[in-house]
């Protein structure tokens, strides 16, 4: 074997994937060839070098926790657009080359997946509620009934379908594009949600009458990064739910209660 | 699977190796953010096509899913700067004599104070396409098999692209030692 032939195959040799016979081989030449050596001696002290100095980043705890409410909402009972119970018998590396097209093909994905786990006390059933909608909307890429920029086109689509008419505005120019709106049920009634995208970020406004009508006074809570920001405006509820931060939900309910 | 036994799998099978994938993410974005947001949508995608893993490496199968996510959204971003331009059988050819000038560089590394800023500031600095493999293969001590498999390219290309990868890295270290 010349040293042409050896140094191709020297990283194979290092990581340990040549055949026995190969690796006879290039033991052999390395035995009588000092220029060969040497460039082994750099590559395995390369990667000594790598794999004790490489920084490891470990996954944050809120990550975690925050894919496991994620997860924990989409297998419930409720969702409505669970996985399918079955897929088609395949080898599985073969589906990974299906699921590099099924990703590239979805056409409304998700950048980032919003949750929220909600576990304080007081309107919690509703929390959950509002949550769940906005997280199986997320999973199931089921973001709008009506997919558009236009309140012109949201509203009227919305109130035909709703015994209210929710207030809808556009706040492109507050960096709050509207995309659409869909229908939901929570509480016990059919809600209007008002699907508005900040820069990846996905945020679902919703809103329905309240009995108890009054100003604007907005409760914040968030819990592993994701925010819920909520309000009464002139009899009726908005709930904001987004995984953007707090200080931005706060700019977008303000922006909302400005253009309304 | 009912969805009880599909939330333990997705345990067993994701959370599992979120530190893996998040590591992953991590040096291929070079971004905290970023690197976050890629892992979760991964980890709904593996959740949603949990049935496509069939009792093999779940780890690699997982990092799949985080490299397609994240290319997936460049492209949705029309971020396009994946490819650096070279011929793989060129490069292949050349590599075995250019090795030769890069003697030293790497022993001294060992003995180096600040050899956990000069390594991982070389790593940070290769192409997508080499840092991908040498990330899959040193920090996830992952088979040729592996690592062809979840960058969705030939054996031959991650043998080249490893070559490619610590030749650059030696070049790099090289350079960084000679100006300290």
């Amino acid at each position: 074997m010349d040293c042409l032939s050896v140094r191709r195959e020297i990283h194979a040799y290092l990581d340990q994937e040549l055949d026995l016979a190969s690796v006879l081989q290039i033991d052999r030449h390395l035995a009588s060839c000092e220029g060969c050596q040497g460039v082994l001696a750099q590559l395995t002290a390369l990667q000594s070098g790598l794999r004790e100095h490489a920084v490891r980043h470990a996954a944050p705890a809120s990550l975690v926790q925050r894919i496991r409410a994620q997860v924990d909402a989409s297998a419930t009972p409720r969702a409505r657009n669970a996985a399918p119970a079955s897929a088609p018998r395949m080898p599985w590396f073969r589906h990974w080359f299906q699921l590099g097209a099924a990703v590239a093909a979805s056409a409304l994905v998700t950048w980032t997946g919003t949750a929220l786990y909600y576990a304080s006390a007081g309107g919690d059933a509703v929390a959950e509620q509002v949550f769940a909608s906005h997280a199986r909307s997320v999973l199931s890429e089921r973001l709008y009934d009506v997919a558009s920029s236009d309140q012109h086109t949201v509203k009227p689509w919305l109130s035909s379908r709703l015994d209210f008419s929710p207030p809808v505005a556009d706040l492109a120019g507050a960096g709050f594009p509207l995309t659409g709106g869909r229908l939901d049920y929570v509480n016990g009634r059919r809600v209007a949600v008002l699907v508005y995208k900040h820069r990846q970020h996905w945020i679902d406004l919703f809103v329905w009458p309240e009995a108890k009508g009054g100003a604007l006074r907005a409760t914040e809570q968030a819990t592993n990064g994701f925010n819920v920001l909520r309000w009464s405006d002139s009899g009726m509820a908005f709930w904001a739910v987004s995984d953007v931060n707090a200080a931005e939900l706060k700019q977008f309910a303000e922006a909302y209660a400005a253009a309304k | 699977m009912d969805q009880q036994s599909r939330v333990k799998r997705f345990e067993e099978a994701v959370v599992a190796h979120l530190d893996a994938a998040y590591d992953f993410a991590r040096w291929l974005t070079r971004d905290e953010r970023t690197a976050e947001d890629v892992v979760q949508e991964a980890c709904l995608r593996a959740f949603r096509f949990l049935e496509s893993l069939r009792g093999d490496n779940a780890r690699a199968w997982l990092l799949a899913i985080v490299r397609n996510t994240y290319y997936t959204s460049l492209k949705r971003n029309q971020v396009e700067s994946l490819s650096v331009p070279f011929d793989e059988e060129t490069i292949a050819a050349h590599e075995a004599s250019e090795l030769d000038g890069w003697q030293g560089a790497a022993e001294q590394l060992l003995h180096q104070e600040d050899a956990r800023r000069l390594v991982n500031d070389a790593l940070g600095r290769l192409p997508d396409e080499f840092r991908e493999v040498i990330v899959l293969r040193e920090l996830e001590d992952l088979s040729y098999k592996e690592i062809a498999r979840i960058a969705g390219v030939p054996l031959g290309t991650v043998m080249s692209r490893l070559a490619r990868a610590r030749k650059l890295l030696l070049q790099h270290l090289k350079r960084a030692q000679k100006e300290s």
